[in-house]
């Protein structure tokens, strides 16, 4: 693969100047996957902070051949050109290789998005479709989603004085895209550009679709120190809240074990969204999700084929 | 003129037929009844080799729409169609195809909306998308709906327009009912329709573009203006290609058909399948030396306005025929524009409006006689009983 002298080297599909904040994964996320293809591009993306932070009219911030249609559909729209594509291949109409690759964030993927997303795998569709998880739908002002993290502050799962944040776990929708027996799926974290960078390889590489879960960080929604960024991105991995893997023709494979054990209240402890569960009557909160956290990790495990920790 | 061919044919396969002969790079598409069986037609031909398409089995009108406006982004000539839930699943995206300028062509076999759930015709659908920036032609039987559609196409893909085109038929009472008409050639639709060559599309990776972009108070506005010169020009395009349409067939198309209405004192305005029934009592009131007459609407959008006045500016009392309730409290969608359209003559003409067929209940030609009975009652009474009726319904 690549060096990453090389790869900074290379030309940005993503330009600077967006406006998207600073401190936010989305931009480092997606310069990353796009890093990784060579041919040209089209990126179809669901409306969401990348969207409006990316394109504000008259500019672009994008070198490549981009559509937003809207908030729910981006996999139906870029099912839709990848087709277009096909036709006129085809046709002797268009010579050039090009690639296709979705961006949604988890409201636009896990919540409304689902249904486009699910049938554009189903029907096998030469994309990529990539997830900019950030735990909840952060465009229109931190509202929970079916991402956000058990025990979190939202605006729409506020820590209030009786009900304290979300109440519901993630749903663990790279499971749910693996289920769809499709080519390949991995869940990745950009602190780990290799692992990042070859996921996004693979993806593009595979004959068929490719769905690959990114976490994302936000630091309006999260509250973390913005400098920290990849501290907060290392620290949900370590801690097993956010294991990295992949599922290849159906062959899970864990990509990284971490070497001891980190409870998930570190990685809690760096965002203010999680800072009500450290008060005394909350802390069984923290064990509730830590319990939850070492249960699906069991069964990663497991499906990864590794032995379970003593 | 080219060669054609009489066949019988129900709306459905005459639809499926223009499809198939226009033979689009893309159709996405969900079944939906009374559509369902264009998209069944269209799958064997897809799966016998009879057409280069690329069919895509999408999960939802909503993914339908979207990929077709993918495709159609892609410099692909892409179509679709739906009926009823599935145009109203549609909603948000056609707001986006017609807004990115996307000059897709969608048949909409025309089906009353839900609740109560109903299968039958009414144009509820149809005219509840009238604002969402679409071209709509609509059309009297199967003859017309294959005619339209291969007109669509050349209408959207016109630089002067580039606008989608929805070109309706009512559900059953023409979808499903077979019928004599006259196709044409294959070569002859080929060569009318032409090759799709977009200015600009996502597939062209050395010239790339940004397309549904944020676009805010310092742009929008001038965008939605350019959209709605498209709209108007789009008039002048539709006339154009019906000239010439007609040149090949013999089938000249315009903005309305007038049916004995030069002279007529008493009109009725009306949309699709029920005009054939009321050209049938026209005829018969003719015998009996009423002065009755008939404009049915082809384009309602754009809707030509000024042609309507100036065909109705001779007319005493005009009975407009509306298969959707508005809910506006004001009668339905095209009594309201005809109404207004009908101001600037600043004549006394009165207009009434009937409320008909919703859900698919039946409208005979014994009913249109009594409706020229109530305008012939106005006209000389002068006094209106009711503005807006609905006809045929138990109250």
């Amino acid at each position: 693969m690549a060096t990453l002298k090389e790869l900074s080297q290379k030309k940005e599909v993503l330009t600077g100047g967006h406006r998207l904040c600073a401190g936010c994964g989305h931009g480092i996320a997606t310069r990353m996957v796009l890093n990784a293809v060579e041919d040209p591009l089209v990126v179809s993306v669901a409306t969401g902070c990348l969207e409006v932070a990316t394109t504000i009219y008259p500019y672009t911030a994008w070198r490549c051949s981009f559509i937003h249609n809207a908030f729910e559909n981006a996999a139906a729209t870029i099912s839709g050109v990848e087709v277009a594509y096909r036709a006129l291949k085809r046709k002797g109409k268009i010579e050039k290789d090009m690639k296709f690759v979705a961006f949604g964030g988890d409201g636009g993927t896990y919540d409304i998005g689902f249904q486009s997303l699910s049938g554009a795998m189903e029907r096998g569709h030469n994309i990529v479709y990539v997830c900019l998880d950030n735990g909840a739908y952060m465009n229109t002002g931190i509202q929970r989603s079916s991402a956000t993290p058990f025990g979190a502050d939202t605006t729409t799962s506020p820590a209030g004085k009786v009900i304290p944040g979300k109440q519901q776990f993630r749903k663990d929708l790279t499971a749910v895209m693996a289920d769809h027996n499709i080519p390949y799926v991995a869940q990745a974290s950009p602190h780990n550009w290799k692992d990042l960078h070859e996921k996004a390889r693979k993806a593009f590489e595979v004959d068929g679709p490719a769905f690959l879960n990114i976490l994302s960080p936000c630091p309006r929604g999260w509250r973390y120190n913005t400098p920290d960024i990849s501290q907060v991105l290392k620290l949900a991995v370590e801690s097993r809240y956010w294991p990295l893997f992949e599922v290849e023709n159906g062959k899970w494979k864990l990509n990284h074990r971490p070497k001891k054990y980190v409870p998930v209240e570190e990685w809690l402890k760096l965002q203010g969204r999680f800072r009500h569960l450290f008060k005394e009557e909350n802390r069984h909160l923290i064990d509730k999700l830590q319990k939850e956290v070492d249960r699906r990790w069991d069964i990663l495990l497991e499906r990864c084929g590794e032995k379970k920790e003593e | 003129m080219v060669n054609t061919k009489k066949v019988a044919l129900t709306g459905n396969e005459a639809v499926a037929q223009a499809m198939k002969q226009i033979n689009p790079d893309v159709v996405a598409a969900y079944p939906i009844t009374p559509q369902t069986e264009i998209v069944q037609f269209f799958s064997s031909f897809v799966a016998n080799g009879q057409v280069d398409t690329e069919f895509v089995t999408v999960e939802s009108e909503h993914s339908a729409m979207s990929a077709t406006v993918g495709a159609a982004a892609g410099g692909a000539r892409a179509m679709t169609a739906t009926s009823a839930n599935g145009l109203a699943l549609m909603w948000e995206v056609l707001y986006i195809a017609a807004s990115n300028r996307l000059p897709i062509v969608m048949p909409v076999v025309n089906r009353a909306l839900s609740a109560p759930i109903n299968i039958h015709c009414d144009h509820a659908d149809s005219m509840g998308a009238r604002d969402s920036g679409w071209i709509q032609l609509y059309s009297e039987n199967a003859q017309e709906a294959y005619d339209n559609v291969i007109q669509a196409i050349r209408i959207a893909e016109h630089p002067d327009v580039l606008l989608p085109v929805m070109v309706t038929m009512d559900g059953f009472i023409i979808s499903h009912a077979l019928e004599n008409l006259e196709i044409i050639d294959d070569d002859a639709v080929k060569e009318f329709v032409g090759e799709y060559k977009p200015d600009m599309h996502l597939l062209d990776p050395d010239n790339p573009i940004t397309m549904g972009p944020l676009d805010l108070y310092d742009f929008y506005f001038e965008h939605k203006r350019q959209q709605a010169e498209a709209m108007k020009n789009a008039k002048k395009v539709i006339l154009e290609v019906g000239k010439e349409y007609g040149k090949l067939t013999g089938r000249e198309y315009g903005l309305f058909e007038k049916y004995k209405l030069d002279d007529a004192e008493e009109a009725i305005i009306v949309l699709n399948s029920a005009a054939g029934t009321a050209k049938e009592a026209v005829d018969a009131l003719r015998e009996k030396g009423k002065k009755a007459g008939l404009l049915k609407l082809r384009v309602f959008r754009p809707f030509p306005y000024q042609e309507i006045a100036d065909a109705l500016k001779h007319v005493k009392v005009v009975g407009v025929m509306d298969r959707s309730e508005g809910f506006s409290d004001f009668g339905g969608p095209v009594f309201s524009q005809v109404r207004s359209a009908l101001y600037d003559l600043k004549q006394d003409i009165k207009v009434v409006n009937y409320i008909y067929g919703l859900g698919g209940r039946d409208i005979a030609e014994e009913d249109f006689a009594k409706i020229f009975g109530n305008l012939e009652k106005i006209k000389t009474t002068g006094k209106i009983d009711n503005l807006v009726s609905y006809y045929g319904v138990r109250e």
